[in-house]
């Protein structure tokens, strides 16, 4: 094992510098570290000016997402033991904006999400006095890898579509909008359709799949894309048929 | 400087701040309100609550079960008009939670699912598999985005309260991605900012728990209650500090010393059984296990590690089936984070700082002492927790209390006129400070980093688990010498883009004034009660300290101890017992 290992960590801070620049930095080695623990080992000892987000260092906050050695990861749950002998090279998610050094923009995902008419959707609500929606566990089971999403981004970053399309609503909001629409207590899959199968919609995804690949929840996007796909495909040729009753 | 203005303004995106939105909503929709927070709020440290969240709704159970569960858990330092209020309205807000689409687990016949958990004499947790704060505060989260009316400063951090003839009319606050200072003003303000447990330094807590919120009402004014009750969780992982369920114990996980041996029988918490006994053994409340460590400890009976000493937690009897459905994250954490199978292996874990059963001091509607201020979630003391809080009842406190703040502060709201001018101008001495405080290069010569981790090295040494005189006295003083250096404190980082050494020296001051609030608040009760032991005075002392503690922020920063009688409706002081 070795006694130190290098980080070349992405440098971007608007006020000094045009483009991004990599510095490297020195850290002990650890093998309990991650990467997180690297960056603040930089951040506490050896370079106060570095920026990034994190918060709960046990994958489920969902701030602390970036790149390493290429890839989109939980920083929190990367082990520097896992990307020798180094330099390890950790930089912004892809596609998104920077801010400054670590730093996306978030804002265009929160957009989105809230196209998505992400919360329970009712004709008529049932009054708190009469007691719970009931749900089977197997109906539970239909949407919950769906709800399991932390919204880290990493799923865009990897999103080739998404890349070339920023106006594609992207598979963490479609899984969340799916989540909704497969949840036996919720009548709003009609209000959702418009989003969905619009423009910017689930039509823009051709199934690359690397959504899921990286999500570190195992959400599967990828299958609600696809999940969603047929259910509106079979919606628009029952419409066609001439005894849809329409 | 941007000026902004709203009715109600709420501070923190986590549970309690989200649901006393909500409720301002839903009950004054004309009103103007707003949730600044310093992370977007699903970030924010709710996210991380496992086991459960406490309610009323088998039959069998009972509200005054529940009350007296939560009184003789917390060593009867609950208010129990607000416990007594707590339970009866928890079930309400469960189901509420439920109606929004929150994904509890559920029995075959689609009715929500309970689970046992420690100090409750009844099944009565509500569970989201073991991810029950992450659902919680997601399902808040997206509600929130349904109403139009609720406006958000995403990634903006307080730095102060802006108090003008004698009521809060506002703060000012730092846009990260910026730099820019706002003015915020509003005719209410609501303190949902969560705890400080990154005052020490190995805690569960996430690393935006620095007490923002409990600092800035102790500055304005406005007294912090029961400071001194500090809750240990038993169960954490030895480096990283993270939490590993209750919901192990309650689904009947045994804690074991170095010989194999189920030592919980040997302090008073009942006899081991094969499956779990409700108020017994495992599940005993945490502050009972976690001096029971300690003793364990002083006996030799536990284990060395690199990351000290440690016992373990075995759950390889509940088989992998019970754990895949009832665990999942547990065994992710374990896997993931220590590379060990839970299924096949024992948990290495240790006692780990958890949460504040103290806060900024409120009535029961969330009110502080200072007029238009309200606190709701870990960042108050309303109380119902006491000296000890039970698992599984912080998510229901922060739905109950949420909602009373924001109801409360919606109506004072309502009738307050504009804020005047004095307010503004208090806003722009604000931002005079802070640019200077970025901008200083001279003369600084400490790092921001060692004085935090010279800090919570003190809280260890002195308001641990065990405490005494001796070495709060020390660690007073050792906090006085840390407030003069941070004076010194230098940046190394002079952007006013997403500076996050900023933040971090403005979280520093928090958490100093905080971490004297304690040590002070601690030495002052001269009795052990619940999770404040003092080696040189273990007895509880009903005579002298039946009483809350009341931390106000004296002249020179030094906190002035006063006390606050506790409320008792229909439960006498008693013994508190488990396992008999």
């Amino acid at each position: 094992m070795p006694e130190t290992v290098t980080l070349s960590v992405a440098r971007y801070r608007p006020e000094q510098e045009g483009e991004p620049v990599f510095q490297e930095y020195e850290v002990p080695f650890r093998k309990d570290w991650v990467v997180l623990d690297a960056l603040n080992h930089i951040k506490d000892r050896l370079d106060g000016s570095l920026s990034f987000r994190w918060s709960c260092r046990m994958g489920v906050c969902g701030s602390c997402g970036m790149k390493v050695n290429g890839e989109p990861k939980l920083t929190c749950a990367a082990f520097l033991a896992s990307h020798l002998p180094g330099p390890i090279r950790v930089e912004p998610l892809d596609y998104f904006a920077v801010v400054r050094d670590l730093v996306v923009d978030l804002r265009d995902f929160l957009g989105k999400l809230k196209k998505v008419k992400p919360w329970l959707v009712r004709r008529h609500e049932k009054a708190i006095a009469e007691g719970e929606y009931r749900q089977t566990p197997d109906e539970l089971d239909a949407y919950k890898p769906w709800s399991m999403c932390i919204n880290c981004m990493l799923c865009y970053s990897a999103c080739p579509i998404y890349g070339l399309e920023p106006g594609f609503i992207g598979p963490a909001a479609i899984a969340l909008a799916q989540r909704y629409n497969a949840d036996s207590r919720d009548q709003g899959a009609a209000e959702r359709l418009e989003i969905l199968s619009g423009h910017d919609g689930i039509w823009q995804c051709t199934f690359v799949g690397e959504c899921s690949k990286v999500c570190p929840k195992n959400v599967d996007p990828a299958g609600a894309i696809q999940q969603y796909k047929l259910a509106a495909a079979t919606d628009w040729l029952k419409a066609l048929l001439p005894w849809s009753g329409k | 400087m941007e000026i902004f203005s709203s009715d109600v303004l709420v501070v923190g995106g986590g549970g309690a701040g989200l649901r006393a939105a909500i409720a301002v909503a839903e009950t004054h929709p004309r009103l103007r309100v707003a949730v600044i927070s310093k992370v977007y709020p699903m970030r924010s440290h709710t996210v991380s609550a496992e086991g459960g969240a406490a309610a009323v709704i088998k039959s069998g159970d009972s509200l005054d079960e529940h009350a007296y569960d939560t009184i003789s858990g917390g060593d009867w330092l609950c208010d129990q008009d607000a416990v007594e209020a707590f339970v009866r309205e928890a079930p309400a807000e469960m189901l509420r939670m439920e109606h929004w689409g929150c994904p509890w687990s559920r029995e075959p016949d689609g009715s929500v699912a309970v689970r046992p958990f420690g100090g409750m004499k009844a099944q009565r947790t509500w569970f989201a598999a073991d991810k029950t704060g992450f659902h919680m505060l997601h399902t808040l989260f997206q509600t929130t985005l349904k109403h139009d009316v609720i406006q958000r400063y995403d990634e903006c951090f307080v730095t102060r309260l802006l108090v003008d003839e004698g009521r809060c009319q506002g703060v000012v606050a730092i846009e990260l991605a910026s730099g820019k200072v706002l003015a915020i003003t509003a005719k209410a303000v609501i303190l949902c900012t969560g705890g400080c447990g990154k005052v020490f330094p190995f805690t569960t807590n996430a690393a935006i728990k620095n007490g923002d919120g409990m600092a800035l009402a102790y500055r304005a004014g406005a007294p912090l209650k029961d400071m001194e009750f500090v809750q240990y969780h038993p169960t954490g992982l030895p480096f990283t500090g993270i939490l590993i369920t209750e919901a192990s114990r309650s689904e009947g996980g045994w804690l074991l010393n170095k010989d194999g041996y189920r030592y919980l029988q040997d302090y008073d918490l009942g006899k081991p059984t094969p499956t779990p006994v409700l108020r017994s053994m495992e599940l005993g409340p945490r502050d009972r296990l976690s001096q029971a460590f300690v003793k364990e400890q002083q006996k030799g009976r536990t284990l060395t590690g690199p990351y000290g000493d440690y016992v373990h937690l075995d759950l390889r009897h509940l088989g992998q089936k019970l754990i895949d459905k009832k665990l999942p994250f547990v065994r992710e954490l374990c896997l993931k984070y220590e590379n060990i199978d839970p299924v096949k292996e024992m948990i290495p874990v240790r006692p780990v700082v958890h949460y504040m059963m103290g806060g900024v001091s409120t009535d029961i509607d969330g009110k502080t002492p200072l007029p238009g201020l309200y606190a709701a979630g870990e960042a108050a003391c309303v109380s119902i927790n006491g000296a000890n809080r039970l698992g599984s009842n912080s998510l229901p406190e922060l739905l109950v209390f949420g909602a009373r703040a924001g109801v409360s502060a919606a109506s004072f709201a309502a009738d307050q006129a504009e804020p005047g001018a004095a307010v503004l101008s208090q806003a722009h001495d604000e931002e005079r400070r802070l640019e200077e405080r970025l901008q200083r290069k001279a003369g600084g010569t400490e790092r921001v980093a060692t004085l935090r981790s010279e800090m919570q090295t003190t809280m260890e040494e002195s308001a641990g688990i065990y405490r005494s005189a001796p070495a709060l006295e020390k660690a007073a003083s050792e906090l006085r010498a840390l407030q003069a250096r941070f004076e010194r404190v230098a940046l190394d980082d002079h952007s006013y883009t997403f500076n996050t050494e900023l933040t971090g020296v403005l979280e520093l001051s928090y958490m100093l004034d905080l971490a004297e609030a304690i040590v002070h608040s601690a030495r002052e009760r001269r009795e052990s009660r619940g999770s404040h032991q003092r080696t040189d005075h273990p007895q509880r002392d009903d005579e002298r300290y039946l009483r809350h503690s009341l931390a106000y922020r004296g002249q020179d920063g030094v906190p002035r101890i006063e006390y606050l009688p506790v409320t008792i409706t229909r439960w006498p002081p008693g013994q508190r017992v488990y396992g008999r």
